[in-house]
């Protein structure tokens, strides 16, 4: 395990900037989870660590040694693909054990077994070991991608949405058996999620992209309470950060355009506006209102048994609102 | 199977398809179907009108086409009673056997030359199919219609100049010249089919194996060969059919000591007097080499493409 250093990396595809001067230190140990939508430059910034991309300009250091140029043998990280590609040629046995027989890891059989083995426990595909890949579902091939890298030691592990394609129980249970694992052998981590659970029990850190750019480094709590941008504000929570005119409510800083209300900043209050309900979404654990208030749309959440029905109206008021500029920057 | 799917031929298309499937491949066997049985006939029975559909096997043609014989005297051959079984045969002739044929060198040379090239070409079109499918080759589209474009005239077209050219540096007549030319013709289908089936292996699988601690190199050989082992062997066979039947340059630029099987078979008639049967055995024995070259890469040839695990 080792710190891992990322200085002023760029990355373009033609015209596409994928990733724009990112800087970032992974400390040893560290659980780091990168955010962002779509095309944001999550998977880029991985395959620069890993060395399938070269930067167009910047360094990146692992352990404190400038790897910039090496090549990905060399730089000793493991990456779970977004698009796992177990080898379908080999039986899932012998997709565990190719890491550990590389001419750089050379180990020795017995050592291999012992360890392919614990690994298929944790992930549950003991039964499968014998299996062709080409037989396996779609979630069995992503626990077999994540014991590839799993079964090494390496710097940093490197995972793409690793869970992405789980149900929601082995997903819970990968999840715990994740950090676990991490904690236990204090393993450096960078995670790419757009799942909210994910990123909010397992990273130490979250780091934000929008269009190749890092525009915040925080802890969970941080990037959820204290979000530099309306853009940031807007990654996790569910449901999301509401926008509206910062005007519709009385209290908004000079300068704010914007006021973002999360769920827990809006208030049934007898004192409040005027709010038409337009309709009740149960999702079980949770309920979602869908308001209108002088024609803006709003999403929050209400009692789980609530008996609204659309056309009613409630009183809102903001408690604690996010306020942000024109250019949706926070104004604290 | 037992469920039928909306997708699946009915009763009646399958047995119609197999009876035309069986037509036609009794048209096509009827040739070799003669060839074989001509082999066993005696070289009466193999001119016999009508042919003969039944007939007294003889290996006769079999031992005249393994050796050379002599016409000798009654005393001589009285003299001389036969050892084995083929010197019998030969002796009830009146003749005896005055040494092995050349047929067995010039069968070990098309072997040489054919399995010599088809290696040359399979090892050569997968590094650089390889190359053309993952590196960014200047000029790429040219070079690959370039070399596509060797295959467009008729190799015959040039085959003058490649005669004085061979002869110019000592190539004319040894195996070394005969597997170079016709590794220069079968490269240009051998990079262009290897080319399409490397395309088709997802870049990831390389890319895990360079993660997992290899070199480009030793991902190419554990990870892209065994995914190509179907186009491997498709191209193999097809170059070495190429390469086995080539007759045109055989008879152009061998004539001792490099000929090969195609150009020396026909010479066989002229050994005393229309020897058909000594003709239809060299022709079958031809076959055998690439049928089971065939037959031993079959299996590779329908296990198929196995992409099935790489998410899309
Ligand atoms: N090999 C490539 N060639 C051209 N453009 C690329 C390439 N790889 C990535 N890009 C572009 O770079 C940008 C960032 O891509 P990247 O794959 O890093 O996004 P991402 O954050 O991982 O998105 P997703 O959540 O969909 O996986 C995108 O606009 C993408 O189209
Ligand atoms: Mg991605």
């Amino acid at each position: 395990m080792a710190d891992v250093e990322i200085q002023n990396v760029s990355k373009s595809f033609g015209s596409i900037c994928a990733v724009n001067d990112v800087s970032m230190t992974i400390a040893d140990g560290d659980f780091v989870v990168l955010l962002g939508p779509t095309g944001a430059g999550k998977t880029t910034t991985l395959r620069l660590i890993s060395g399938l991309e070269k930067p167009d300009h910047g360094d990146i250091l692992i352990g404190g040694v400038e790897v910039t140029r090496s090549i990905p043998a060399a730089r000793d990280v493991a990456m779970v693909f977004q698009q796992y590609s177990l080898y379908p040629h080999m039986t899932v046995r012998e997709n565990l054990s190719f890491p550990l027989r590389s001419p750089l890891l050379k180990t020795p059989p017995d050592v291999i077994e012992d360890k392919v083995g614990k690994i298929a426990e944790i992930l549950q595909i003991s039964h499968k070991l014998d299996n062709r890949t080409t037989e396996l579902s779609g979630g069995e091939m992503q626990r077999v991608s994540i014991g590839r890298a799993l079964v090494r030691d390496p710097a940093i592990y490197l995972m793409d949405e690793p869970l992405s394609s789980l149900d929601a129980k082995l997903r819970a249970d990968l999840r715990v058996e994740l950090k676990r694992i991490q904690s236990q052998i204090g393993a450096t981590l960078l995670y790419v999620t757009h799942d909210q659970i994910e990123a909010m029990t397992m990273a130490n850190r979250i780091g934000v992209l929008e269009e190749g750019r890092l525009v915040q480094v925080g802890s969970p709590r941080a990037i959820y309470e204290d979000p530099i941008s309306l853009y940031v504000g807007g990654r996790l929570g569910l449901p999301r950060i509401n926008a509206v005119p910062a005007d519709l409510f009385a209290g908004a800083p000079d300068g704010a355009a914007v006021m973002g209300l999360r769920p827990e900043h809006i208030e049934q209050n007898p004192d409040g506006k005027d709010a038409r309900v337009l309709r009740l979404e149960h999702l079980g654990d949770q309920t979602q209102l869908h308001l209108e208030i002088a024609g803006h749309k709003i999403v929050t959440l209400t009692d789980i048994h609530s008996t609204f029905r659309t056309g009613d109206i409630v009183q809102i008021q903001p408690r604690h609102a996010l306020y942000f500029d024109a250019n949706g920057m926070r104004i604290r | 199977m037992t469920s039928v799917s909306a997708m699946e031929p009915g009763r009646g298309q399958k047995w119609l398809a197999a009876i035309l499937v069986a037509a036609y491949a009794l048209l096509t066997l009827l040739p070799l179907i003669w060839i074989l049985s001509t082999g066993f006939k005696s070289p009466a029975d193999s001119i016999a009108y009508p042919p003969k559909l039944i007939f007294e096997p003889t290996l006769e043609g079999y031992v005249n086409l393994f050796t050379t014989q002599t016409r000798q005297t009654e005393e001589y051959l009285a003299s001389h009673p036969p050892g084995n079984w083929y010197e019998r045969l030969v002796h009830d002739k009146g003749m005896v056997i005055a040494g092995p044929s050349r047929f067995g060198e010039r069968f070990l040379n098309s072997v040489i030359i054919g399995f010599g090239s088809t290696f040359l070409s399979v090892f050569l079109g997968t590094l650089a199919a390889y190359a053309f499918s993952r590196y960014r080759v200047p000029l790429k589209d040219d070079l690959l219609f370039f070399i596509l474009s060797t295959r467009m005239m008729p190799p015959i077209a040039v085959a003058i100049p490649i005669f004085l050219m061979f002869r110019a540096v000592g190539l004319s007549d040894t195996h070394a010249g005969m597997i170079l030319l016709y590794t220069a013709v079968n490269l240009s289908l051998a990079v262009w089919l290897l080319k399409g089936f490397i395309d088709e292996i997802p870049l990831e699988y390389e890319e895990a194996a360079l993660i997992d601690g290899y070199t480009r190199l030793q991902a190419f050989i554990k990870v892209v060969l065994p995914q190509a082992t179907t186009g491997i062997a498709s191209t193999a066979i097809f170059c070495l059919i190429f390469a086995w039947n080539e007759y045109a340059f055989a008879v152009l630029l061998t004539s001792g000591s490099a000929q090969t099987a195609p150009p020396f078979i026909p010479t066989i008639i002229g050994v005393g007097g229309q020897d058909w049967p000594a003709v239809a055995a060299g022709a079958t024995l031809f076959l055998v080499p690439v049928m089971v070259f065939t037959i031993l890469l079959r299996r590779h040839l329908l296990r198929g493409i196995t992409f099935g695990a790489v998410r899309k």
